[in-house]
């Protein structure tokens, strides 16, 4: 099957609808006057941002899509033509190198200039001077919100007092000022509602990858299923039809005993099951991916669709307890955990789903992710007995993808994988 | 000639072999003069250094491993993208030169020395290894409440590891204590920025950096005798331009290199390299509730750095600005380590600030095991020869 004849099912016509229309509803912002907060992933309020009719613009995602249409090396070098330093975050650069490239959406309009830069400063040093950075190229309102990184592998009533004091005493009172519209609780209340719903059918999808075959792939699939809820949907109707649509789908494709979609059609044989740490590659997609089914390999569980929410640890938005409820959102975040707890998740996934092995994607833009990785991977080792493998790409930057050596670390890693399995099947 | 004890040169060759001991012998040797002793180790950029000495314990700050390290383990932890004062703390704790250590701090700093508190809990589970946080919000019933609760807890964890309570009266004395060491490393900053001739940088760097392993008093005191000395000694003042230095407050550049940047011609008159020693601006006060009393001093009066977020962009680069003004600096070099995310993503904007205000400046990347310094003599020395002839014009 050629990649033009990709399979479109209805939950990803579904998402694309919804992205082409909050990118309409950003680069029309002088018609209809909304107002629009940019923002993070991890940490991402827009439930609460949606309170006050404003508009989410989220860079990260933004690079993502510049990444994907082989525009953010352009974008990056740009940047450092600009004084910025080789040495740090792509997503940055990418986003900088936009904007002094007329920022323009993926529709090919122009985005507007931020009304407010909301500072959700969850699990990476990096978002701090990212929007330090944009304040004085846009000269526009920041408000941060502070959310303690989890040092001691656990939360405390001191850190979620401290960010509901916050949202209460800065966040809320400068969305308000921003907006003209006042807080109501209440709507905030329904929003998370429907996060909940949303989150619930998310871990249903995600967990279905524990079945033998899997229906999904964690990781490149589920960078499109987490899409809706790491994002500007969060608490919309939209996301609750859109993840409603996603899990019919994947129950369609256990009663038929299907393997994942790709964008060649339904994978096959499944030869290995691994859990990926660390996010993907966007400039190579694709071929990353076909590296992967061309082998056999699927991802059954994957850290980096965790860094907007760990919902299958059991955490929900709570309409009970709204701003109790986002404090903890932000605390549980993936990247905001400390490296004890990441290892131990990733031990679960290995036992839980049944994987083969793990596999780090270290990403060189990303110390917040990456310090600490090639520990991480000994650990797993030791305590699971199943055999690591790390490869190095970027995020957005094309020069850091040397696609030869990541296939060559990939064939070997596999080969060990069929090595152990035989070294086991004789001592048996 | 040989040096007389309080002579300049003998308390400099004190701090240089205090400098190059990857031992810690200073710290292990106060460690075993007293039986129940505790070390506590700590990185950059600051920890309330009080709350350990007020446990009877020694802070003991760890930069890394320095130019004179060689790195075998600690580059098995990391890619080749991560600065290297990871990798050299990490060999200094896997090869044993930190077991005397009961305690590791991290505070915050970036997402390397973050994650490194995670790996430090896994690589070395009985030593007492805490992430210290520190507010990015700084009004007092926000992030001071924060702070405070914070410090709390790094007290009873303290207690815990000293078998002993931390008291009120113990953290105010320890509080005066490091008031005045202080004190006299405001004195020996505002000595070197008036005769930089007499107090070269090289020399005051190792004498900061013995106050990270010597206990307090004992550095105080260094800090008295040299400047006695230094303000006894006749030293030539030569034709060289006044700098001031920023972007190394974590990872050290190797002490040649500061030399390099003397002998190229400029004088650093101010500089954030361990800031730890001057983080706190003025005296805390000493009575009253000494924990609300070190939150309210990091909220209003400590020192601005890239680690910090800065919520007024108006406000944003002034205490550069400031530094250059009050020292008389002609320019800024910006010495920042390889990958380092807070000095390189801070380091545009603070050029912006510079080139507004007509400061020159120039840049340059190190690592604290660099070892060709002559690019940045050369460098050094073009930029001090082009503020010569600017200024002349």
């Amino acid at each position: 099957m050629s990649t033009q004849d990709v399979i479109k099912e209805a939950s990803m016509l579904k998402q694309k609808e919804m992205i082409a229309n909050n990118y309409d509803l950003l680069t029309s912002t002088r018609g209809h006057g909304r107002k629009v907060a940019s923002t993070f992933v991890p940490g991402n309020l827009n439930e609460l941002i949606m309170c006050f009719d404003m508009l989410n613009n989220l860079p990260e995602i933004n690079a993502i899509q510049n990444g994907m249409k082989k525009l953010s090396g352009g974008y990056i070098t740009e940047a450092e033509k600009g004084g910025h330093s080789e040495d740090v975050c792509t997503y940055v650069k990418a986003d900088l190198g936009m904007m002094k490239r007329g920022n323009l959406a993926p529709n090919g309009k122009p985005l507007p200039d931020p009304d407010l830069l909301l500072l959700s400063y969850t699990g990476c040093f990096t978002f701090m001077k990212w929007f330090e950075l944009l304040r004085a190229e846009y000269n526009c309102p920041t408000v941060m919100l502070h959310v303690p990184y989890q040092g001691d592998g656990k939360t405390t009533q001191n850190m979620r007092d401290y960010i509901v004091k916050q949202l209460k005493e800065d966040v809320i009172p400068t969305l308000e000022k921003v907006s003209g519209v006042k807080f109501d609780i209440d709507r905030l209340r329904e929003n998370l509602r429907r996060s909940a719903k949303a989150e619930d059918d998310l871990v249903w999808v995600l967990e279905t990858a524990k079945n033998k075959p899997t229906p999904i792939d964690a990781y490149f699939g589920g960078v499109y299923y987490i899409g809706p809820i790491f994002t500007a949907f969060r608490g919309t109707d939209d996301a609750v039809e859109y993840y409603r649509l996603l899990r019919a789908e994947i129950e369609e494709r256990m009663r038929q005993g299907l393997g994942p979609l790709t964008p060649e059609g339904e994978m096959k044989e499944q030869k290995y099951r691994l859990v990926v740490e660390g996010p993907p590659n966007w400039t190579s997609f694709r071929d990353f991916w076909k590296m992967f089914y061309d082998e056999g390999a699927v991802v059954v569980a994957s850290t980096y669709t965790k860094v907007g929410g760990m919902y299958d640890l059991g955490f929900r938005h709570d309409p009970d307890h709204p701003l109790e409820s986002l404090a903890d959102y932000c605390l549980g975040c993936y990247t905001n955990r400390n490296l004890p707890q990441r290892v131990d998740l990733l031990e679960k996934y290995i036992n839980e789903y049944e994987a083969d092995g793990l596999l780090i994607n270290s990403i060189k833009s990303c110390n917040s992710f990456s310090a600490g990785q090639l520990l991480m991977m000994r650990e797993i080792e030791k305590r699971t007995g199943k055999p690591g493998a790390f490869i190095e790409t970027d995020l957005v930057d094309p020069r850091y993808f040397s696609a030869a050596n990541v296939k060559n670390r990939l064939e070997s890693y596999f080969q060990m994988i069929d090595q152990k399995r035989r070294a086991l099947a004789s001592a048996a | 000639m040989p040096a007389t004890p309080n002579s300049t040169a003998a308390i400099v060759q004190r701090c240089q072999d205090l400098f190059d001991d990857l031992d810690f012998t200073a710290a292990r040797a106060w460690k075993d003069a007293a039986p129940g002793r505790k070390v506590v180790g700590y990185m950059p950029v600051y920890v309330p250094r009080e709350l350990i000495h007020a446990a009877n314990m020694l802070p003991l700050g760890i930069l890394g491993g320095g130019e004179n390290m060689e790195v075998i383990h600690g580059d098995a932890y990391y890619q080749s993208y991560i600065c290297r004062i990871p990798r050299s703390t990490l060999e200094l704790g896997i090869t044993g030169k930190l077991d005397f250590a009961d305690g590791m701090l991290f505070p915050f700093v970036c997402d390397v020395i973050r994650n490194l508190s995670g790996m430090w809990k896994l690589l070395f589970p009985k030593v007492y290894t805490r992430f210290f946080d520190t507010p990015q919000n700084y009004k007092d019933e926000v992030g001071g409440n924060y702070y405070i609760e914070e410090l709390r807890e790094l007290r009873e964890g303290l207690e815990e590891l000293g078998g002993a309570r931390i008291t009120d009266e113990a953290l105010r004395a320890s509080i005066e204590v490091y008031n005045e060491n202080r004190r006299l490393v405001r004195e020996v900053y505002a000595f070197r920025a008036a005769t930089p001739w007499k107090a070269p940088s090289s020399e005051v760097y190792l004498l900061m950096r013995a106050g990270n392993v010597l206990p307090v008093e004992e550095h105080t005191q260094l800090m008295k005798d040299y400047l006695a000395a230094v303000k006894a000694e006749d030293r030539p003042m030569r034709d060289n331009c006044r700098v001031v230095l920023n972007g190394a407050f974590c990872e050290q550049p190797p002490l040649n290199l500061i030399k390099s940047i003397e002998m190229a011609g400029c004088y650093i008159v101010d500089d954030d390299f361990m800031l730890v020693n001057r983080w706190l601006l003025d005296d805390v006060p000493a009575d009253g509730d000494p924990l609300a009393n070190l939150a309210s001093a990091f909220l209003h009066r400590s020192a601005e750095t890239s680690a910090k977020f800065q919520p007024d962009e108006g406000e944003k680069g002034k205490y550069l600005i400031q530094s250059v003004r009050e020292k008389g600096a002609e320019g800024v070099i910006f010495a920042a380590p390889s990958f380092c995310d807070p000095a390189l993503l801070e380091r545009p904007m603070l050029q912006a600030k510079l080139k507004a205000h007509g400061i020159p400046y120039i840049s340059f990347k190190y690592a604290e095991n660099s070892g060709q310094m002559q690019p940045i003599r050369e460098q050094a020395g073009t930029f001090a020869d082009s503020i010569k002839l600017w200024s002349a014009a």
